[in-house]
């Protein structure tokens, strides 16, 4: 095949002496029953190419069958958890005990907890990461945020395990000087620590949005004589303002999904209230217990987790799909 | 003031006659102009873009900047309501200045001066945000003067302006970013007129509309050198010829050439400006 491509080539240069000028067609013209030089048929690429594209293809098919995978493990497990409890009661009760002899499936207690440690957090996270982020885009010199966004990134790559330790052994006494009738165990405590966790998160992809915001309608709003901060706040702001709820929703279902912190310092008593002093257990750190535990597998009880699992699964399935929406409508806008 | 408009022969003035192109520019002789760049050297990093220009904008006329790509035309404009200096890295020197007042000098806030100087940009930028009435009311609102007026009467007087408010009027709530392209950019006129300034900086306020939205446009601009004073920024040469009382070619961050427009596309003075208006180069 080379080597007839070759020949090929060569012709024209052989052909020039041979009176053939002026007819440059004739140069590359095959002869009579040779075989087409620049054929359109056939395959182009040898054949290992075929063999990487499907290779690459079960890569990225891992994946897809990997979460297929877990659904339909924690949609059976469920489905088999709600023949033997109904699902009202899971709904409707007000208590959680599967682990007692009076048996209670109600999942707001587990809910609560989980909403208030991450309202707690998101309530740390928005107003910092939201600020740090107008500060990184609209303020800061290249240099400071050179400084700044590399270290602001850091928080987010601490391991989740320390933060926990740092908020039971660390924040919690230091809290317990300032609130009164601060537990030991607390919502507000791993609340803090996880907000500043997913700070990074709101202030980055935050920062994205700020970003995107086109020059011209700043150039827009200084033109007709705004002040810097009447402009971030009046324009830039709400120009990127799905952009910004996008980044809150991702990380407001980041700190829902988040065991560690909660597990070490929330502590595991299921109660339904939404005072942060007291100590909670959430739906992560619920299924932590039960997972380490020594609960028979197999057992309505040891199911249990996957209930839980099922409606933490979609509650975080539905915020990421709404920043998905926010995110493509902020795109949209611009 | 010796004009060399030739009777009889074609001219470039399709909508202005020539005689009243010479009375306006008599007018002001001699009147004190409202804008005067002296020396005014522009640079990002270390590139020169303006090489000292000297340019005079007389008081509620209209003043064309024409030059090919690149000439520092847009810096040029850019300057005279210190928008240069948002652009980072970017630097100048020279005065600017507006009745007189150097606009440059240490105590003068730029955010006061852009409500005295506001400006038009290429592209149409309304808010996206806001509706179309919010888009009008942006600048005082955003300069914290809403409540000086009456927003009802701002609103209808800058979009009669703007020549816009028999096509918006019973959809002011609507956004503003639904309206045509042309009625976008009578939008950001309008926009810029409700904070009643004194002089408008036009950068090629036309080059993405298309000819009839352009034409609207153009009479707009007109209508207006009657209360503003109006520096507007083109490449489109006929475009200069049909809105300016005055026009200035700017070539490679120089001033070529400044004269009353008929007179500049006529009977040019300078052999470049000459090469240029004839479409030698550029």
């Amino acid at each position: 095949m080379t080597a007839a491509t070759a020949s090929a080539t060569s012709e024209p240069s052989a052909s020039l002496g041979t009176g053939a000028v002026g007819d440059p067609s004739g140069a590359v013209e095959p002869a009579v029953g040779d075989e087409d030089p620049r054929p359109l048929t056939g395959r182009a690429a040898p054949w290992h190419e075929r063999v990487i594209e499907i290779g690459l293809f079960a890569c990225a098919g891992v994946s897809v069958l990997t979460t297929i995978g877990i659904v339909a493990v924690l949609l059976g497990e469920t489905l088999q958890f709600f023949g033997e409890v109904s699902i009202l009661d899971f709904l409707t009760d007000t208590q959680w005990t599967p682990l007692f002899s009076d048996k209670h499936f109600g999942i707001w207690p587990l809910l609560s907890g989980t909403l208030v440690t991450s309202g707690v957090a998101i309530a740390v996270a928005l107003p910092f990461g939201l600020l740090a982020a107008i500060y990184l885009s609209e303020i800061a010199s290249p240099r400071v945020r050179s400084l700044v966004k590399p270290s602001l990134e850091l928080l987010a790559g601490v391991p989740t395990v320390v933060y926990g330790y740092f908020a039971l052994v660390t924040l919690t006494p230091l809290l317990q000087h300032v609130v009164p009738g601060l537990s030991g165990f607390n919502a507000l405590s791993p609340g803090i620590v996880m907000g500043v966790m997913i700070m990074p998160l709101i202030s980055s992809l935050s920062e994205d949005a700020i970003h995107a915001v086109p020059q011209s309608l700043r150039e827009a709003s200084y033109g007709l004589g705004a002040s810097k901060l009447a402009t971030i706040f009046r324009v830039v702001l709400p120009t990127a303002r799905s952009g910004i709820a996008a980044s809150v929703t991702l990380a407001a279902s980041r700190a829902i999904g988040e065991t560690m912190i909660v597990a070490i310092a929330a502590g595991q008593q299921p109660r339904l209230g939404i005072d942060p002093r007291q100590p909670f257990e959430t739906m992560t750190a619920y299924i932590v217990k039960v997972s380490l535990g020594d609960i028979a597998t197999g057992t309505t009880e040891f199911r249990t987790i996957f209930a839980v699992g099922s409606a933490l699964f979609v509650m975080t399935l539905s915020m990421n799909l709404l920043a998905m929406r926010l995110a493509r409508s902020f795109r949209g806008a611009l | 003031m010796t004009m060399l408009v030739h009777e009889g022969q074609p001219t470039l003035l399709p909508r202005l006659s020539a005689s009243r192109k010479r009375e306006r520019v008599e007018r002001t002789d001699g009147v004190a102009p409202k804008l005067r760049s002296r020396g005014l050297r522009a640079f990002f990093g270390k590139k020169e873009v303006l090489k000292g220009i000297d340019l005079p904008v007389a008081a509620r006329e209209v003043t064309a900047v024409i030059g090919p790509s690149g000439c520092g035309k847009s810096t040029w404009i850019r300057c005279l309501n210190r928008m240069h200096e948002l652009i980072a890295d970017a630097r100048l020197e020279g005065a600017v200045e507006l009745d007189g007042r150097d606009v440059y000098a240490r105590d003068v806030d730029p955010v006061l001066l852009r409500r005295r100087i506001g400006m038009v940009f290429q592209k149409p930028n309304p808010f996206p945000t806001m509706s179309i009435r919010d888009n009008v009311l942006a600048g005082l609102r955003l300069t914290g003067t809403l409540a000086r007026v009456r927003p009802a009467e701002v609103v209808e007087r800058a979009l009669r302006q703007a020549a816009l408010w028999d096509e918006v009027k019973d959809s002011l709530t609507q956004p503003g970013a639904s309206l045509s392209g042309g009625q976008q950019q009578r939008l950001c006129i309008a926009r810029t007129l409700a904070v009643d300034p004194e002089v408008i900086l036009m950068d090629e306020p036309c080059s993405a509309l298309d000819p009839i939205a352009t034409a609207r446009i153009e009479d707009l601009i007109h209508a207006l050198s009657d209360r503003y004073t109006i520096v507007i920024v083109t490449h489109n040469m006929q475009q200069a010829t049909r809105v300016s009382d005055s026009t200035a070619f700017f070539l490679m961050g120089e001033l070529v050439e400044h004269a009353p427009t008929n007179q500049l596309f006529t009977s040019p003075k300078d052999r470049r400006t000459e090469e240029y208006i004839t479409g030698r180069f550029g």
